[in-house]
């Protein structure tokens, strides 16, 4: 065997698999039959066309393969937990189900075809049960989460008491998290006070103007991006609380949560801005617009929709955080809308507090609190999504028609123009494309 | 024949900017330098505080387990070895999951199908680290004790698999000698950074070369034959880039470690026994009640994890810079 044959039977081209090779062969044949060899001869006298193979379809056997190896692992499973050997538990179960309902596919393909294509269903089945785990674990942990968390959100009195006078003992028809709400929200709505401007504009640094040091600004951002957040806590903790003074307050955990997304979403919006295509802001540029009206106009509308996805990726990820909000925000159990006096809590936190109490009313009550967390999560995402399934560049319909209206109102005013100013009149241009027209000359 | 070459020589092209653009220039230099002035405080402060605490014990620093730092007896030999053990379980568990799951939505799942696991592999990345440390804590802790058992009934042989004060003959001893242990604080963090894992190699994957991929199917291959010798060698920086994130995600993860674990200021090497420690969960112990010099060992910790995972992350963007992945093919 050579090393081209064993390289082609490593990428599973066996004798099973010939589909394409028929189609290669008539080639051939009809080059033979026009005889002469000089260069590539299309094959004109195949007949009539074949009709074209799906080779997608799943095949009938196929399915009853599956079918068969799958009741044979369970059974086999059955026998040996039931029967043979001392074997008990589910998951234990479940994986000598699966290793069997394996090595029978296995088998079962073998009978009706070659090794590449058993290796192919193999590891085909092998990624699809991986995908599986995957998501039925993630599934689990949101429906979990979400179960446990119904009992104490189905009292409307969870979203507008706070819990100042719930003890452990009292039950879920009194207090609730609006001190928690109302903290994560202002605690938010700070960090991204700081966090836009600022992000965007340094992101816009990075792209736009670049220069020798945006390559060390780049460097240092994205060193941050891996600043673990307790630490990010801890450094706010240090400085603003014990250096300066600072007591522990909703505004502390904003700027704590601010270093977290800082990073974050300057790299996002980094990443976002470099899809811009060069011949836009080329053009723009070449129409005699200054930088800053390049950016303002062409190239941040160009993005909009991926700079609006990056800040709402970066804020989902900032009002899940805990940690940097643990050591800097305090703890209360009333409600205190002054995010610069006094200490306040958020979502996250509080779930953390009320789970660690260990109280089985308390609990239950972090599990709605972090159910309602998610729940944010996923609408912050579900926004990011259909701001995110635009390409850059591609505009929703109603912005496309204002924009055609802004072309025609700019259409119309060049042609006033050319009026006004005889000596920007076209067609006086040396050199001019008979075919071309020019801006404010009617085709 | 001078003439000529002035001529060929291209036109100093120099633009004057106005004064707007000298503003707008300025401006956002001036926010560049803003982030980057704030950035480097954080890196400096930290590094500037930890000397202080790394001066006092000097190389003791790494091979004490104790953390008693007002009688100057402090390490981070129990709780870098527990945040290791807890980033090794967790990429473990989540390496293969995620591979396997991004090479499903990428190659082999339909195409109507392929957006909507996309959306969801995303959203679970956003999902915050509490839900998953309350998932763990209360169900996760639980249900693993079998599967803990197992693993030490029958590879306790294997020192890191060892449970110490368990009889496995015994049917009614305790089972809290397997919770809280390093391997459940792993398995949960592997649920938090499989997604992450998962969307950036999906990424990768997904760029592989159509032309590639056409010439591997027209050559007769399948599927699998495709995936392994176009997609795999193409992502596999972006792979390795997944694995490295998550790695770094799991060694800086704190609240959900911090909610699963029971803490211990020994080197606990055993991952089912229950008692571990990291470094993110003694800072979120112990800030409250650290006097100056104590927050500034708690600094040196910090620093010490941050620099780890900075190099870890520094290492990834390196080896998928270097690799083919991402690289767009000309058209």
């Amino acid at each position: 065997m050579t090393m081209e044959e064993t390289a082609l039977d490593r990428a599973g081209i066996g004798e099973g698999t010939v589909a394409g090779l028929h189609v290669g062969e008539v080639v051939a044949r009809a080059a033979q039959s026009r005889g002469d060899g000089e260069g590539t001869v299309l094959p004109r006298d195949l007949g009539p066309v074949p009709p074209r193979r799906n080779l997608r379809a799943f095949r009938r056997d196929e399915l009853f393969n599956v079918l068969g190896a799958a009741s044979t692992g369970v059974c086999v499973a059955i026998l040996l937990f039931a029967w043979l050997a001392p074997f008990s538990g589910f998951l234990g179960f479940l994986v000598v189900a699966y290793i069997a309902f394996l090595a029978t596919y296995a088998l079962l393909t073998a009978l009706s075809a070659d090794g590449p294509t058993v290796r192919d269903r193999i590891w085909t089945t092998v990624l699809g049960s991986a995908a599986a785990v995957l998501f039925l674990g993630l599934a689990q942990v949101l429906w979990f989460t979400l179960w446990r968390g119904v009992p104490a959100m189905r009292h409307l009195n969870f979203f507008t008491q706070d819990l100042a006078d719930a003890g452990p003992l009292d039950p879920l028809t009194q207090g609730g998290v609006l001190h928690a709400m109302v903290g994560t929200l202002e605690m938010i709505a700070i960090a991204l006070l700081i966090t836009i401007p600022l992000g965007l504009a340094c992101a816009v640094y990075l792209t736009q103007v670049g220069g020798r040091g945006s390559v060390l600004v780049r460097t240092v951002v994205e060193a941050m991006t891996a600043l673990p957040s307790i630490v990010a806590g801890l450094f706010i903790y240090a400085t603003l609380i014990l250096l300066l003074g600072f007591r522990l307050s909703g505004f502390a955990a904003a700027v704590a949560l601010s270093v977290m997304m800082l990073p974050i979403i300057i790299r996002s919006a980094d990443v976002v801005l470099r899809l811009v295509p060069g011949g836009l802001r080329e053009a723009s540029e070449a129409l005699g617009a200054p930088r800053w009206r390049t950016v303002w106009y062409v190239v941040l509308p160009t993005v909009r929709s991926g700079l609006v996805t990056s800040v709402i990726l970066g804020t989902a990820r900032g009002i899940g955080e805990t940690s940097p909000v643990l050591l800097t925000a305090g703890y209360t159990t009333y409600l205190n809308a002054d995010p610069v006096s006094g200490p306040q809590v958020s979502l996250p936190l509080l779930t953390f507090m009320l789970v660690r109490s260990g109280q089985p009313s308390y609990i239950q009550r972090g599990f709605g609190a972090a159910a309602l967390l998610m729940a944010i999560v996923v609408a912050l995402f579900v926004l990011a999504r259909v701001f995110a399934g635009r390409a850059p560049g591609r505009v929703t319909a109603r912005r496309a028609r204002r924009l055609a209206r802004r072309s025609a109102c700019d259409q119309a005013r060049m042609r006033r123009r050319r009026y006004e100013l005889p000596g920007m009149a076209g067609g006086e241009l040396p050199g001019r494309d008979p075919g071309s027209f020019h801006l404010g000359e009617s085709p | 024949m001078t003439q000529v070459s002035t001529e060929q020589r291209p036109r100093v092209v120099k633009a004057a900017p106005g004064l707007a653009d000298r503003i707008f220039h300025g401006g956002s230099r001036l926010t560049g330098l803003f982030v980057f002035a704030v950035m480097g405080a954080i890196g400096l402060f930290l590094a500037l505080r930890a000397v202080e605490a790394l001066r006092a014990v000097g190389f003791r620093f790494l091979t004490t387990a104790q953390w008693q730092p007002d009688v100057h007896r402090f390490g981070i030999a129990a709780v870098l070895t527990g945040t290791v053990l807890i980033a090794a379980v967790a990429v473990v568990v989540s390496v293969p999951l995620a591979t396997g799951t991004a090479l499903f939505i990428s190659e082999v799942a339909p195409v109507w199908l392929r957006q909507w696991l996309v959306s969801l592999v995303d959203l679970m990345a956003a999902v915050p680290s509490v839900v998953y440390g309350l998932w763990g804590l209360v169900f996760l802790e639980g249900n693993v004790i079998g599967v803990a058992r197992w693993l030490s009934t029958w590879f306790g042989w294997i020192p890191i698999f060892r449970v110490d004060g368990a009889d496995p003959a015994d049917p009614l001893a305790s089972a809290s000698v397997y919770t809280a242990s390093t391997f459940v604080a792993g398995l949960t963090v592997s649920m938090m950074v499989a997604p992450i894992q998962c969307s950036v190699m999906r990424e990768a994957f997904s760029q592989a070369p159509p032309g590639e991929r056409e010439g591997a199917y027209a050559l007769g291959a399948t599927r699998w034959g495709m995936i392994s010798s176009v997609v795999l060698p193409f992502g596999r920086g972006g792979m390795i880039g997944g694995t490295m994130l998550g790695l770094g995600r799991a060694l800086g993860e704190t609240i959900a470690v911090y909610m699963v674990i029971s803490q211990v200021f020994d080197i606990q090497p055993h991952i089912l026994q229950v008692g571990t420690n990291s470094v993110s969960s003694l800072i979120a112990l112990r800030y409250g009640d650290a006097s100056g010099f104590g927050l500034s060992a708690l600094m040196a910790a910090g620093l010490a994890l941050f620099v780890i995972t900075l190099l870890v992350n520094f290492t990834a963007s390196t080896i998928a810079a270097r690799s083919r992945s991402g690289a767009q093919s000309e058209v």
